[in-house]
């Protein structure tokens, strides 16, 4: 009798073995899925400030677990809250001083047209050629500042990006406390 | 028989304040010498402008062509110069500046030439296009674009075309007057609409606390000859709203995932079928509509004004009292604040209120929520404000829309039955903007992202490519002189003394970096390349000693920065 039992639990192991081997393969997921949440929250400047080269690098570190979540500072305290939801960490405050979202200016009397600044993009937002004068293209500018150090005239500046009709957005209803008599 | 009327949940019935501005006749009001015409006055795409500086325009000339096919051409006014194209105070509840064409009235009012048309000999698509480049939007104050309502849905068949006459906000008189005076204009108007759409049924729903404009109506109806249905519905805030009036008509329900075409049913305010009617048999555009003037003034009046009236202008024709000290545009309920008396009037107009505090009370304190539930019993939607309330100003706007923030459609009934008069509305505009602007920014990161990625793939291509080409040369040179190119380059030359282009591949890109010529090409080529390069290396010193000088410049100016940093 003993020996069904045996066989019968080894099936059950061949069986099950068999069958998870088959889900590793078929439902394998392609690359690390906690990286790809963490990059969704991350604002794709891909400016580096992080100290990782990219947002995505940044994102895997995160998920291995290398790096703390309060380096990114395009993101502001809003992006460390939701990436602490995300992790289930506790929020820290930002490692950086919060900055309003800036677009780069090409000052056009100035431009040689060396072309390093578009190099240097990581969003492809500028556009030129070698020795004619380079535009950023301002809706694709994430306002990472790399373009900044390269340029060998400093002909680029940043800018805050001013409130327009189409950013506007209605305020929170604000009201004065009243002393009660 | 009477028409089967169904009813919609809630509403509130404020006292409607409507007798004063329906004395007198619709008065036209005199043209201005300068009027503003705002580009962006409707929803959807931003017309463009086509006219120059100091360019003398027509009166109906265009001057903003539409912008995509959700978008209405901007006309002109009067006939005139223009004399700025620049951002001027748009008519928006922020204050900021919209691009805009100032145009100086030469008091000639000259017409460029109409082209009346037939429009049943037309296609529907021309119609539309037609439509469309004549500026025409919907004038109950949504300003969508009309001609984009025009098109039936290809599943469902149109069975009802409802022309909306209710104008249920309190003060607002444009349409009633409208329907009491032009009612002819509205059924031929509807009646493009149903040739368009071709509907089963045309109804023309009005409030019943506007008798005349029924009466009227049913005359206009009787005498165009059409079978339009003429109905009187209760007086309930808001019963003008699109989905109220489609479900007190017709008792259908549109739900909020779909359009109301989806239902077969397409609804359009009167102004705007009177406006369609003549930008068709006359050849007319919209460039200018009826706006009632009502509240804290002397002479409560509906005018037809030109669209870029500013309101300092408008107000004038009904002499405010001294204790205004605000102005609406739109109805108490539903309207915003002016930023200020140079806002022109513009196709969403539809009523300018003089306010006074005495008029117009300062709002008592908010005060805490009781979960009394009156804000549920009087939402026209069936939403629970008091939950959207909770979720908005706790930021959770997740669960705000999950609770269906973005059915809310703003009509006040909710911040009016409030007894602790929280301003709901407020909150959930606050929640709309912030999940736009959220939404925004997603997008915006999802495109950087994607061009970031691109721009990584094409720098590996390229690397990729440009190795290819040197292992190709490398492989060409040596194949013609293969005793050469082994002295000069042992590494390379083995694998390339026989054609490989495979191997000469991985060769090159191992040797690319550190030697950046390939060898027995370099001597040839940097005689050319040294003496640009040269070129090129002087005209970027000269820039960076420009810049350098530039610098120590706007240092001198500041002796303090120069101290401190002397290299910066």
């Amino acid at each position: 009798m003993m020996i069904y039992a045996i066989l019968i639990m080894a099936l059950g192991a061949v069986v099950l073995g068999a069958s998870l081997g088959f889900a590793a393969v078929k439902f394998r997921v392609e690359g690390d899925p906690l990286t790809d949440k963490i990059d969704a929250i991350l604002p794709q400047t891909q400016c580096g400030q992080c100290g990782y080269p990219g947002c995505k690098p940044y994102a895997a570190a995160i998920a291995k677990g290398e790096a703390d979540i309060n380096l990114c500072p395009p993101g502001g305290a809003d992006g460390v809250q939701k990436l602490a939801e995300l992790l289930g960490r506790e929020a820290k405050p930002l490692d950086a001083e919060e900055k309003p979202k800036q677009t780069a200016l090409i000052d056009e009397q100035r431009c040689i047209g060396c072309t390093l600044c578009i190099q240097a993009c990581p969003v492809d937002a500028i556009v030129g050629a070698a020795k004619q004068l380079h535009t950023v293209v301002d809706p694709l500018c994430t306002g990472c500042e790399l373009c900044l150090k390269p340029c060998p005239v400093e002909c680029i500046a940043m800018n805050p990006v001013g409130e327009s009709l189409d950013n506007w957005k209605w305020k929170p209803p604000v009201f004065t406390l009243q002393r009660q008599a | 028989m009477p028409h089967k009327l169904f009813r919609f949940n809630g509403g509130v019935k404020p006292a409607t304040h409507k007798t004063d501005s329906v004395r007198a006749p619709i008065g036209r009001a005199p043209m201005p010498e300068r009027l503003v015409v705002p580009l962006h006055q409707n929803i959807g795409g931003k017309p463009q402008p086509c006219v120059a500086l100091g360019d003398r325009v027509l009166k109906g000339q265009v001057i903003g062509t539409a912008d995509h096919w959700v978008s209405a051409a901007v006309h002109a006014p009067t006939s005139g110069t223009v004399r700025a194209i620049e951002p001027q105070l748009a008519t928006h509840p922020s204050g900021l500046p919209t691009l805009s064409v100032v145009i100086e009235a030469d008091g000639k009012d000259e017409w460029i030439e109409r082209r009346p048309v037939d429009y049943a000999s037309m296609a529907p698509e021309s119609v539309r296009e037609l439509l469309r480049d004549a500026g025409l939007v919907g004038l109950g104050g949504a300003v969508f674009p009309s001609h984009a309502k025009l098109s039936a849905s290809k599943k469902t068949p149109m069975e009802e075309l409802v022309i909306n006459g209710a104008e249920c906000e309190p003060f607002i008189t444009c349409d009633d007057m409208l329907m009491r005076e032009r009612g002819e204009e509205i059924v031929r108007g509807a009646g493009i609409f149903r040739d368009l759409l071709e509907p089963k049924r045309v109804l023309i729903g009005i409030e019943d606390n506007k008798p005349e404009a029924i009466a009227a109506m049913r005359e206009a109806v009787a005498a165009a000859g059409e079978s339009f249905e003429v109905i009187a519905v209760p007086t309930r805030y808001p019963a003008g709203g699109a989905k109220q009036l489609i479900s007190v008509l017709t008792g259908k329900e549109v739900p909020s995932s779909k359009r109301s075409t989806d239902m077969g049913v397409q609804c359009f305010n009167v102004a705007t079928a009177s406006s369609a009617y003549r930008a068709l048999t006359f050849g007319e555009p919209l460039i200018s509509r009826i706006v009632t003037l009502a509240g804290n003034v002397e002479q409560p009046r509906n005018w037809e004004v030109p669209l870029g009236m500013t309101i300092r202008d408008f107000i004038a024709l009904g002499t405010p009292r001294a204790d205004t000290n605000r102005y609406l545009m739109g109805g108490p309920m539903m309207g915003f604040e002016l930023p200020g008396l140079d806002a022109p009037l513009i196709k969403a107009s539809n009523c300018i209120i003089a306010a006074s505090p005495k008029l117009f009370p300062p709002p008592p304190p908010e005060m805490p929520c009781i979960r009394c539930g009156s804000c549920a019993r009087a939402c026209p939607h069936e939403l629970q404000p008091f939950e959207l309330y909770w979720f908005s100003r706790a930021a959770n706007f997740g669960k705000a829309q999950e609770y269906h923030l973005f059915d809310c459609i703003e009509c006040g009934c909710c911040a009016f039955v409030c007894p602790s008069h929280i301003p709901l509305v407020q909150y959930f505009r606050y929640a709309k903007g912030e999940i736009w602007g959220r939404e925004r920014d997603k997008k915006a990161a999802e495109s950087a992202r994607a061009r970031f990625e691109f721009r990584n793939e094409r720098d590996e291509r390229e690397k990729a490519e440009k190795a290819e080409r040197l292992a190709r040369a490398a492989a060409a040179k040596a194949a013609d002189n293969p005793l050469a190119s082994a002295t000069a380059a042992p590494t390379a030359a083995s694998p390339a003394a026989t054609p490989a282009p495979a191997a000469a591949v991985t060769a090159a890109a191992a040797a690319a970096p550190t030697s950046p010529a390939v060898p027995g090409e370099a001597p040839a080529a940097t005689g050319e390349a040294s003496e640009a390069e040269r070129a090129r290396k002087a005209m970027i010193a000269a820039a960076v000693e420009r810049a350098r000088a530039q610098r120590e410049a706007a240092a001198a100016a500041r002796p303090h920065d120069a101290a401190t940093s002397p290299e910066q």
